[in-house]
């Protein structure tokens, strides 16, 4: 039977009003990114394994760039590290128009990508992408799932299972044990 | 007795002859003689108090400050939370008046940044006063504020990541009819810190040289981004300001020691790199935002 990731909803406005201060609304300042990134890190300890994690934006008006890239970008990459402490997934939601610069700027930075869902509803990725790696991100999104067995979509390259790989390895899409692919999406039940 | 006396109009392009001016005592009491001051916005305010403390840590002696004459100028100061912050600073020659109890229309009042949360209350204290002056007087659209908001928290942790030290933050927005035919909101920032030099020194300095100082320092934080901390992902906060003013078609420098770095844009003569002037302690950040027009198509 496949082993698929636990769902687990994150409210970032919550989480920082209860981890760091009841008075502050807003998402800003190193000290504060970082109290959330470690509420949520606790939060997945306790969750099971793989888990998705569902990390909401919806309660946060004001993301500045050090907490983004405390919020976000640390905390992918701390996922995303061999030694990483257990075995995650990401999708952001909520991500308004004030707060794509930011995130997309400290992905970039760290040559990270996200999945994420724009205010607009639509699922995207943020962050460092070759326009390769996001047509096959995109076919995985759209169809839900991509057995292993499946031939490439005609029209594409013929790297196009290194591109699969390199997804696997960038944890945007999941990985079953058949080797069967999953859009994150789905599996957080945004779809 | 020292005597500083302070030009008709106290902003952004008079600052460094007063922090000069200050640099240069060495010793003895000073009188900081305002009395001909007849125009003080955020950078003159912030710069004076800077200016004040400098002072006081050079000479040990609160420096005297005479008010300026013209009645509406200390009002204005009065409501800009400026007497507040001097209280430790300076000595006043005569009584300042006290700040009315009414609504006030300063968009930041002078706020001390000294802690995380000294940051927290700022973004927050600017959330409504921001979003009418943004959208209504500088015609940005209405997201506006949050960049605005953004720009504040990251200027603000300048002070705290790098300086080391507490600073001042102050913003209000003016009808620059005469100098520009629009309105302007201008942000000042400024602590007595370590300065950009000594903030990258133990990290950048051996391989610049002989060439370190002020200015390769303010260049190597504000243009390509450079920072004390080892981790490469940092140092993002000024290269993002720089960005955002820039799509404003708005004026950011820094002063830093001896130098002063700027993005300048076509209607401000402001010189890109200044070099040469007096080592101030700290670092002083002036933020000019102006109003949107049709022509500007910021």
């Amino acid at each position: 039977m496949t082993r698929r990731p636990d769902p687990l909803r994150i409210d970032v406005g919550g989480l920082a009003r209860r981890s760091v201060a009841s008075l502050y609304a807003h998402l800003v300042t190193r000290p504060t990114g970082r109290a959330v990134r470690l509420a949520i890190e606790s939060q997945l300890a306790e969750a099971g394994e793989p888990t998705i994690s569902l990390v909401d934006f919806s309660q946060v008006t004001i993301l500045d760039f050090s907490c983004a890239d405390e919020v976000v970008a640390r905390l992918l990459r701390r996922y995303l590290e061999v030694d990483r402490p257990r075995d995650a997934f990401f999708v952001f939601r909520g991500i308004q128009e004030w707060h794509e610069e930011p995130i997309q700027v400290v992905l970039e930075r760290q040559s990270l990508a996200a999945v994420a869902q724009v205010g607009s509803g639509d699922l995207v990725l943020l962050g460092s992408v070759s326009p390769a790696e996001e047509r096959a991100w995109r076919l995985v999104e759209e169809a839900g799932s991509l057995a292993a067995g499946d031939s490439p979509p005609s029209g594409e390259e013929p790297g196009f299972r290194d591109i699969l790989e390199a997804l696997v390895r960038r944890r945007l899409v999941f990985p079953d044990p058949a080797g069967d692919l999953h859009a994150l999406s789905r599996l957080a039940a945004l779809q | 007795m020292n005597v500083i006396p302070l030009p008709a109009s106290l902003d952004h392009r008079s600052l460094d002859g007063l922090l000069d001016a200050a640099a240069r005592i060495d010793g003895g009491r000073v009188l900081l003689d305002g009395r001909h001051v007849r125009w003080i916005d955020p950078n003159g305010m912030v710069g004076l108090l800077s200016a004040g403390r400098h002072l006081l840590d050079a000479t040990g002696e609160r420096p005297r400050f005479q008010l300026p004459e013209q009645s509406d100028v200390p009002g204005y100061m009065a409501r800009m939370g400026f007497f507040r912050e001097a209280e430790t600073i300076l000595e006043m020659g005569a009584s300042p008046p006290r700040r009315g109890g009414g609504a006030s229309d300063v968009l930041l009042e002078i706020t001390p940044i000294s802690t995380n949360a000294d940051v927290h209350e700022v973004v927050d204290r600017v959330q409504t006063s921001a979003g009418a002056i943004l959208s209504r007087t500088l015609h940005y659209p209405l997201a506006a504020v949050v960049q605005f908001s953004v720009i504040l928290s990251e200027v603000c942790q300048n002070i705290l990541e790098h300086a080391e030290a507490p600073g001042w933050v102050a913003a209000q927005a003016y009808n620059w009819q005469k100098r520009l035919g629009r309105h302007v909101l201008v942000i000042a920032v400024a602590d007595l810190g370590r300065g950009f030099r000594g903030s990258l020194a133990p990290e950048h300095s051996a391989r610049f040289g002989d060439r370190w100082g002020d200015a390769t320092a303010l260049e190597a934080a504000f243009i390509h981004g450079l920072t004390r901390f080892p981790d490469s992902h940092r140092g993002q906060g000024i290269q993002q300001i720089r960005k955002q003013v820039r799509r404003w078609d708005g004026a950011i420098s820094i002063r830093s020691g001896t130098a002063r770095i700027a993005d300048v844009p076509e209607w401000d003569d402001t010189p890109p790199l200044a070099e040469g002037l007096e080592a101030f302690p700290g670092s002083q950040i002036s933020i000019l935002l102006p109003e949107r027009t049709e022509e500007s198509g910021s």
